[in-house]
């Protein structure tokens, strides 16, 4: 029975594994297709199948009629997505150990209402939000810079923060930020000395949630972009004219994924580890 | 010295209520009480985790009851063995060393020698979560202890530990603790046995308040009231509702006459205390057995009189089948007299 649920678990993971490098195999092929290759049906291994051509690749870092340089995009989105996302990190993080353990009164509003307050800003759909941050922008003369956009996606990306620490500081005992204060810490101390350097796997969480976010926002690189800042998600769609460059797409595509799967491998291992066993029994 | 007076608090589970209390140095203070008696809250008071709605906390005469908590020279130990799990059991000692300004290489050698002191030597590279229960309670110990505070205070440390290690670290516990004359320790405690065997000096709490205090031979001898009657016995005493009438003290219908030096006050109701010890089988007084179970060398019978239920302890390992009608002796020397209001009025002649 047990070996029959190995070979069960194994046949299972290898299919779900084919599931989902599927699509990443069939944009590494076709990225190194030309029109022909493309057009004469679904093949897969280079020199046999296909002729293999460096032409999807090479269209991304040239500019004029032959493609366009995508340098300049990924370094925008990179400091945007980066720049946002340690921000809303440090802000949300600051934030949620607030409403994890004080209490804040105002009225009628408490820290169930703030903390909804804060995950309210993602119910909205980001239409709604367009033309007040543009013209919030406009006003700030921050359109159309790195800088408009960091701001924004600050906007969007706290709530993430704010949302995920809270929950993740919810279960780190408060009895914790107290033995570090009977051990000489302040409250600020036994924040940065205990509870964040035991937040890790939260932390880690919450930053790729920003990451993926901002790294693969189109709506407001869209709508609050002109000329002179192009983040990737835009400039992709540039790529489009009369006839579908698939093989840049397809290279593009696998360019765009690259920098969220190489963080996602390198903090991977950061998400099971340091949970709070040891800590409290 | 640490000297608390009138404290009270508004905690949402158990309000402090008046507290009063001297705390010598040198000496190990155990509070004992049961769940909700207030025993953690006036630990959290004393280290400023709790606020205070009234009354001062002063440490050799100055007044600490508005200093930060790292700033009161005490140190605390959770019931609940706290440490920090991203620390080495060595850098968990040396924290508090570390806040206190002290080099890195220093603390480290000061911690590891109270963790040798302690026991865990061998383990100083380990993290708390590779520990047993107990040895993490021993990291939380020394890392209290090292810090050489004015006031130790530990919140029922033995008692999320298994039988075994408990009557272990019990044993040892006045060996851990040894050197630190200049402290003040407080050991809270749910159990009798361990209040007692521990403490210099015994106080009972219940309700916010402490009900008695002193050393614990005495107290347990005479508490001052039912409550710290209740709270100190194991196993449990029972009250009994009867009055004295014409020199003799009643049990409802039944009677017994004063000797072995108790004298009974004046005629009136009086709440009569049985330790288990006061019953001994065989005699005038008829009762049901309603229960009995073992405990280790002893049996604890539950006993149904006519007048309400008591408990007997018979040494050795006996059966007694539930419903069965047995005869047993009331033992004048062993039992109490209280008050209506509570207070002890058991007097004997020497």
């Amino acid at each position: 029975m047990n070996k029959f649920y190995h070979i069960l678990k194994t046949l299972f993971l290898f299919g779900w594994s084919l599931f989902v490098v599927f699509p990443f195999l069939w944009a590494l092929t076709t990225s190194f297709k030309d029109a022909n290759a493309i057009t004469s049906g679904a093949t897969y291994i280079p020199w046999v199948d296909y002729e293999p051509s460096t032409q999807g690749w090479t269209s991304l870092f040239t500019t004029g009629s032959q493609g366009i340089n995508i340098v300049g995009p990924f370094i925008d989105s990179a400091a945007v997505t980066l720049i946002a996302s340690l921000v809303s990190l440090a802000l949300g993080t600051l934030a949620a150990y607030g409403l994890s353990r004080f209490e804040y009164r105002l009225g009628f509003v408490k820290n169930a209402d703030i903390t909804f307050f804060f995950i309210s800003q993602r119910i909205m759909p980001p239409i709604v939000l367009a033309i007040p941050f543009f013209l919030m922008l406009k006003e700030l003369g921050a359109l159309d810079t790195i800088f408009g956009l960091v701001l924004v996606y600050v906007a969007l990306l706290l709530p993430i923060a704010v949302w995920v620490m809270t929950d993740f500081f919810a279960g780190i005992p408060k009895e914790l930020d107290e033995m570090a204060m009977t051990d000489g810490c302040s409250p600020i101390g036994a924040f940065f000395r205990v509870i964040l350097p035991n937040s890790v796997p939260g932390l880690v969480v919450a930053g790729m949630f920003c990451l993926i976010f901002g790294w693969n926002d189109f709506f407001f690189a869209f709508t609050l972009t002109f000329t002179e800042t192009q983040l990737l998600p835009v400039s992709i769609v540039s790529l489009n004219s009369s006839v579908t460059p698939w093989w840049s797409l397809s290279a593009f595509a696998l360019i765009s994924v690259a920098p969220l799967a190489c963080v996602a491998v390198i903090v991977e291992r950061y998400m099971s580890r340091g949970t709070m066993s040891g800590a409290i029994r | 010295m640490l000297q608390i007076d009138q404290l009270t608090t508004a905690d949402p589970k158990v309000s402090l209520q008046d507290i009063s209390f001297q705390f010598d140095a040198g000496n190990i203070y155990t509070i004992l009480g049961r769940t909700g008696a207030g025993k953690t809250e006036l630990l959290r008071a004393l280290m400023g985790l709790n606020s205070l709605v009234k009354g001062d906390i002063q440490l050799d005469g100055q007044s600490i009851a508005k200093r930060p908590v790292k700033d009161r020279s005490m140190s605390l130990v959770y019931q609940q063995f706290i440490n920090y799990p991203h620390l080495s059991v060595l850098d968990n000692v040396a924290f508090p060393l570390r806040r206190q300004g002290k080099k890195k290489s220093e603390a480290q050698l000061l911690a590891a020698k109270m963790l040798t002191t302690i026991g865990l030597g061998d383990f100083l590279q380990r993290r708390p979560a590779q520990l047993s229960g107990g040895q993490q309670q021993r990291v939380a110990l020394a890392r209290a202890m090292v810090k050489k505070s004015r006031i130790l205070m530990l919140d029922e440390p033995l008692a999320n530990l298994d039988y075994k290690l408990r009557e272990q670290l019990r044993e040892e516990f006045p060996r851990l603790v040894a050197g630190n004359d200049d402290s003040v320790i407080l050991y809270t405690t749910t159990e009798p046995r361990e209040a007692m065997e521990l403490g210099n000096t015994m106080i009972v709490m219940t309700d916010g308040r402490i009900v008695a205090s002193g050393p614990p031979a005495d107290l347990f001898a005479h508490p001052p009231t039912k409550d710290a009657a209740s709270v100190i016995s194991d196993p449990p005493i029972s009250f009994i509702a009867g009055f004295v009438r014409s020199g003799a003290l009643y049990f409802g219908e039944d009677q017994l006459a004063p000797n072995n030096g108790l004298h009974l006050p004046p005629d009136g109701p009086v709440t009569i205390a049985l330790r288990p010890d006061a019953i001994e089988l065989g005699g005038a007084f008829n009762a049901t057995i309603g229960l009995s179970e073992f405990s280790g060398s002893e049996t604890i019978v539950h006993l149904d009189f006519d007048f309400g239920r008591a408990i007997m302890l018979v040494e050795g390992i006996e059966t007694f089948e539930a419903g069965t009608h047995i005869s047993v002796s009331i033992q004048a020397e062993h039992i109490m007299l209280f008050a209506l209001d509570g207070q002890n009025i058991t007097t004997r002649t020497k």
